[in-house]
């Protein structure tokens, strides 16, 4: 077991300790809800995982850094940012992708761009957005946000 | 009673998606299985390359939606709508990026909670900060990314992603009220 998951796994034991002290009917609650999560998402975590595994044996690290990697430039960065933005999938999911793209010779500021604009902007969510909070506020809130995603995937990739 | 009624259809369409992931998992496994069939030679790059991504996301999943699950649990929605609807400044803003990224669920979720603290007078950067961070700043999140991307890569992007949520929120504040006093100015009857 890496670090990094010894971490993870202490932190939630260490949340878990600190919620039962507190208050034992709530704690109970939140396993029942983790639990109910889990069941949820582990179909699409195993699917993206599979997926993943044929896209790196199928595709040839330098199609991938081709599209997406550091000879692609700009341009590369804005598309996928520009996938990010439609795409409509769980963070937590976005990640191994994020990984295994990063492994298929993907820059670090399009990987960056990415899983910014895919947490950050939702297009099929902006219906929903503009009927709460407004046309005005939703629309600059999401077109900015594709802005600074473009900023912080270029200052990632000078700084990484 | 009408709630009841509610909560059953929604249960019921819960387990429906649930089924359908899984059916949807069956047939992306079946599809794989005939797909590596005929290029025998590639099986062993993507069965290892699977099964490394498998490993490394079970030893971190169930402890990721404990965290998630204590979250949503504890921190409730009207402790969120409390604080952050009458803080404001530097403050404000800190406490817009604590909250977003303290309960979980999707976006959408959001959406109503960002609403009603409309109503309830909270400023416009917090909105959008606070609606910024529920997006990208999970705490589960951030270690999920810590596990797949490291920790330079993960810390780096949660910095950046602060400092510009909180630009964007103030600049969008300014802009608003800009626009809104500029059409003030044009027909007074108009409401804001």
């Amino acid at each position: 077991m890496s670090t990094t998951a010894i971490f993870i796994n202490l932190f939630a034991l260490g949340c878990l300790v600190f919620a039962l002290v507190k208050d034992r009917g709530k704690t109970k609650q939140s396993i029942g809800v983790a639990v109910k999560s889990l069941i949820r998402i582990l179909p699409t975590v195993l699917i993206i995982i599979a997926v993943i595994g044929l896209l790196l044996a199928f595709t040839p690290p330098d199609q991938i850094s081709r599209f997406i990697g550091e000879q692609a430039g700009f341009g590369g960065i804005i598309a996928i940012a520009a996938l990010g933005a439609i795409l409509y999938i769980p963070a937590i999911i976005s990640f191994p992708l994020a990984a295994s793209l990063l492994q298929g010779g993907a820059s670090t500021a399009a990987v960056a761009a990415f899983i910014t604009t895919l947490t950050m902007i939702g297009v099929v969510t902006l219906p929903m957005e503009i009927k709460e909070l407004g046309k005005k506020m939703a629309f600059l809130r999401n077109g900015l946000s594709f802005i600074i995603a473009i900023v912080i995937a270029l200052i990632m990739g000078v700084i990484l | 009673m009408r709630q009841d009624a509610a909560r059953m259809t929604d249960k019921k369409k819960v387990r429906k998606d649930i089924i359908r992931g899984y059916v949807i998992f069956a047939a992306t496994l079946i599809a794989a299985a005939i797909i590596l069939w005929l290029f025998p030679n590639k099986v062993t790059a993507a069965t290892t390359t699977t099964w490394n991504y498998f490993l490394e996301m079970i030893m971190i999943l169930p402890a990721v939606m404990v965290i998630m699950g204590l979250f949503s649990v504890f921190v409730s929605k009207e402790l969120v709508v409390k604080y952050l609807g009458k803080t404001s400044g530097i403050k404000g803003i800190l406490l817009a990026v604590f909250f977003g990224a303290l309960p979980t669920g999707p976006l959408y979720i959001a959406f109503p909670l960002a609403a009603a603290l409309k109503s309830k007078g909270a400023s416009v950067s917090n909105i959008v900060i606070f609606l910024s961070a529920w997006a990208c700043i999970k705490i589960p999140q951030e270690l999920v990314e810590l596990q797949f991307l490291g920790f330079k890569f993960m810390a780096a992007r949660l910095a950046l992603t602060i400092i510009f949520v909180a630009i964007m929120g103030l600049f969008i504040e300014r802009l608003i009220a800009w626009t809104d006093n500029r059409r003030i100015g044009i027909s007074p009857e108009v409401e804001r």
